[in-house]
């Protein structure tokens, strides 16, 4: 379990209530209405996680970038020749 | 409230074996095992041992295809069509694949008592446009109303004839290993169509069914001279399907290329939120060709820019279909027992 | 996609498994927890690009394999009613029960729909008030945040028509049966990355040590699974056994607060029955007592149920990683996935269905 799929905030709906805060989420093009009770910092072009119709966490960029940092070092580190850790 | 007492000795328990089950039309495993347990046995004869899409006979030394589909699809109106534009091209295709081209259609309709007369219209004259597109005439037909409650609406069957007009036998058994396994486009716009209006499922999309007759891109390859050894068009069960029966009946194993299979940003979107395979997700406007390997680049350019090679037959008898996936492992695309589900795992 | 095509690249993944086989001294038995971590593997055909010291075992996480048997019936019961309209997510339809599955009934006329989220089985009921909309509430921790915010809604709203059946089951007990089992043989976890992107991941920390177990928390794409294994096979190689969050772009380590603050007010923890295990303490979720008007098991009063496993059917010792399918005596034979026994036969990543699909097959 489970498949929870990144979409693109694009347009937030009723903002008053926290538990009934909504918003239409962006996957390639399909949009669906998806509940933000539970990612109240969510903001408009945030990244989010669904799942089952449900943000559950804001994606984190520059965490997401890590891993491709990582395989940039180990290209360099072979290019330059050498073997890397 | 009720109690409900769930007694395992309950009389006459149904075993899931005795029954027709949704996933008998679905395309996959259960309605092959229909065909080769029900239908086929009660029927044997050349024609339909071929285990194509439609039949080729032969008339006062004139070859004629000859098939029949019926069309049940809910909701009846989706993006991009309705049940009347599937029910003729359906048909043109099932023709088409068959190397012939397609001339006349019947059409039998169940109505469902209360159906409204506006949807009527509204599918009649799809029809009749899809028809003028294919170049068929509609010409004879039939219509029967059941009542309300034993029928979606309208159930629609069609029948065609057409004029067969590649030299060779296009069919199953004519591939070979080594042949080119070319895909005219897309994958996965009509079953995601459907989808996007089907209740607790709906979802925004700009994405439109690929109903379309396919006469056309087989014309364009018969007249460039390419040697075509088989046509199937992809409908329900998808691509995944088609190859599955391919292989199946020829006993040849099939490789692809994840990398290779076009889809559409906003289809592969529908699918990742539902959980849908696009290799198994229906289509109605696409179909694969399977060519010698040396003409695989001539047939390309008859089909137009739209289609691509997505793999090879090979020389082996598990009749496996194999796909390379993107990352370099290897999976094997089985037909599913039923219809795909969503998933939320 | 963004956050889905990057991490799908064939380069970059011939790297990481590169950096793989460097790592590799000894052999190693990892197990991947979650279900949806499965199919990326099979789908994408992953084992392959590991060294053969590697060896991957299934696990549990995947809520088809673990419904118990008796719940199944249950549904099918409270599916037959004719006033009932009965919702699932899409997984469950075909899970074998004692007799019938869910899709049984509904080709026997039962009205079971298919949704997406159960927030649609909430706009069913408010739509037909002479209906009595029934909402299978079945998964991980990843699903209870929703399921817990439909009830509170129907609460809140005074919804009479809706209730839920309730099969919710927790991951670390799981996982703590499969690591006390004299024969376990798994040495590392990745642990379910959305789960966890719920619960966070200090619940895995007393397992790690307690254990001495590495446990990596990781995501669902290719890329992710190779990094976390690539993480837990460093731990495995230099003797640690920590808790390492390798899908750190949607997990922390206190979870989603507000998602595990719902989940506490509709739910409390509970026993279990999981299918082919047997009863787990503490191990699964059920209403709270202010909420427990909207246990369907309650509304409808079905009697306690004991339903046995198929005794053929060695889906417990499979789900442990204890047995290989092919190993039981029933497998492709009289259990296949038309005529599934058990559960990890009829899901798609069920380790049965799996290893059935590649039986013609040999992998280079």
């Amino acid at each position: 379990m489970c498949l929870a799929v990144p979409g693109k905030i694009v347009n937030l709906l009723d903002d008053s209530d926290p538990a009934l805060r909504r918003a239409t989420v962006d996957f390639a093009g399909v949009r669906k209405e998806v509940s933000l009770a539970f990612t109240p910092e969510a903001a408009a072009g945030d990244y989010v996680l669904v799942h089952v119709g449900f943000a559950l966490s804001v994606v984190d960029e520059a965490e997401a970038e890590k891993i491709f940092e990582y395989l940039r070092e180990m290209q360099e580190l072979e290019d330059a020749g050498e073997s890397p850790p | 409230m009720n109690e409900l007492s769930l007694s395992l000795s309950c009389p006459v328990p149904l075993p899931a074996g005795d029954r027709i089950l949704l996933a008998h039309g679905g395309g996959g495993r259960l309605m092959h095992q229909l065909l080769e347990m029900v239908f086929l046995p009660a029927f044997a004869n050349a024609p339909l041992e071929a285990r194509h899409d439609g039949a080729v006979v032969t008339v006062n030394g004139v070859r004629l295809a000859f098939t029949t589909d019926s069309y049940v699809v809910r909701p009846l109106v989706f993006p991009g069509g309705n049940i009347g534009d599937l029910a003729v091209n359906g048909t043109v295709n099932d023709l088409a694949m068959c190397g012939a081209r397609p001339l006349y259609l019947s059409a039998g309709f169940i109505l469902e008592e209360g159906l409204a007369m506006e949807t009527l219209r509204l599918v009649t004259a799809s029809m009749r446009a899809a028809a003028e597109r294919a170049g068929v005439a509609l010409v004879t037909g039939d219509t029967k109303v059941v009542d309300q409650g034993k029928g979606d609406g309208i159930f629609i069957n069609t029948a065609g004839i057409g004029l067969v007009e590649c030299a060779g036998e296009i069919g199953p058994a004519a591939v070979r290993p080594g042949d080119a396994v070319l895909l005219s486009g897309d994958l996965g716009a009509h079953g995601v169509a459907v989808l996007s209006v089907r209740e607790g499922l709906e979802f925004e999309s700009p994405i439109v069914s690929d109903t379309a007759p396919l006469w056309e891109p087989v014309e364009a390859m018969l007249k460039a001279g390419i040697e075509i050894h088989c046509l199937r068009d992809l409908t329900r069960g998808g691509l995944a399907s088609a190859l599955n029966e391919i292989a199946d009946v020829r006993r040849l194993a099939i490789r692809i290329e994840e990398a290779a299979v076009p889809v559409e940003e906003a289809v592969k979107g529908a699918c990742e939120i539902l959980g849908l395979d696009p290799l198994y997700v229906a289509n109605e406007g696409r179909f694969v060709a399977f060519v010698p390997e040396a003409q695989a680049e001539a047939a390309l350019a008859a089909l137009g820019r739209r289609a691509v090679r997505i793999g090879t037959v090979l020389d082996d008898p598990s009749a496996v279909v194999i796909l390379h996936s993107r990352i370099g492992g290897h999976r094997v695309l089985d037909l599913l027992s039923g219809e795909q589900l969503p998933r939320i795992c | 996609m963004k956050f889905i095509d990057e991490y799908r690249d064939r380069e970059a993944a011939a790297r990481l498994a590169q950096a793989i086989r460097r790592l590799v001294r000894r052999p190693w038995t990892i197990m991947e927890v979650c279900g949806g971590q499965t199919h990326t593997i099979l789908k994408s055909g992953l084992e392959e690009l590991l060294p053969p010291e590697i060896t991957l075992v299934h696990g549990p996480g995947c809520p088809v394999c673990v419904t118990p048997v008796e719940l199944i019936d249950k549904a099918v019961a409270i599916a037959s009613e004719p006033s009932v309209v009965f919702c699932s997510f899409g997984d469950m339809l075909r899970v074998p029960g004692s007799t019938h599955s869910l899709f049984d009934a509904k080709a026997a006329g039962a009205d079971v729909r298919i949704v997406y989220s159960p927030l649609d089985a909430l706009k069913l009921a408010r739509a037909n008030p002479r209906r009595e909309v029934v909402f299978f509430a079945v998964g991980f921790e990843t699903t209870a945040p929703a399921n817990a915010m439909a009830v509170w809604q129907a609460a809140r709203e005074g919804l009479a028509n809706f209730s839920v059946l309730v099969a919710h089951v927790l991951v670390p007990p799981a996982m703590a049966v499969i690591l006390n089992s004299a024969d376990c043989r798994v040495q590392a976890f990745l642990a379910p990355g959305h789960v966890c992107t719920v619960m966070g991941y200090e619940e895995y920390e007393s397992l790690a040590a307690r254990y001495r177990v590495p446990i990596v928390v990781t995501g669902f794409e290719p890329l992710d699974l190779l990094e976390g294994l690539r993480m837990a096979i460093a731990q495995l190689e230099s003797g640690r056994a920590e808790v390492e969050n390798q899908y750190s772009r949607s997990v922390r380590r206190q979870g989603n607060r507000a998602a595990r603050q719902r989940i506490a007010e509709v739910f409390e923890v509970s026993s279990r029955r999981w299918r082919g295990i047997g009863e787990i303490p503490s191990s699964g979720l059920r209403l709270r007592e202010p909420y427990r008007r909207f246990d369907a098991e309650t509304r409808f009063a079905l009697r306690a149920l004991e339903a046995a496993d198929s005794t053929d059917c060695i889906a417990g010792l499979v789900l442990q990683g204890l047995r290989r399918p092919p190993e039981c005596p029933v497998f492709a034979t009289r259990c296949t996935p038309e005529r599934p026994l058990g559960a990890p036969m009829v899901s798609s990543e069920g380790a049965c269905a799996a290893y059935y699909l590649y039986r013609h097959y040999e992998r280079a």
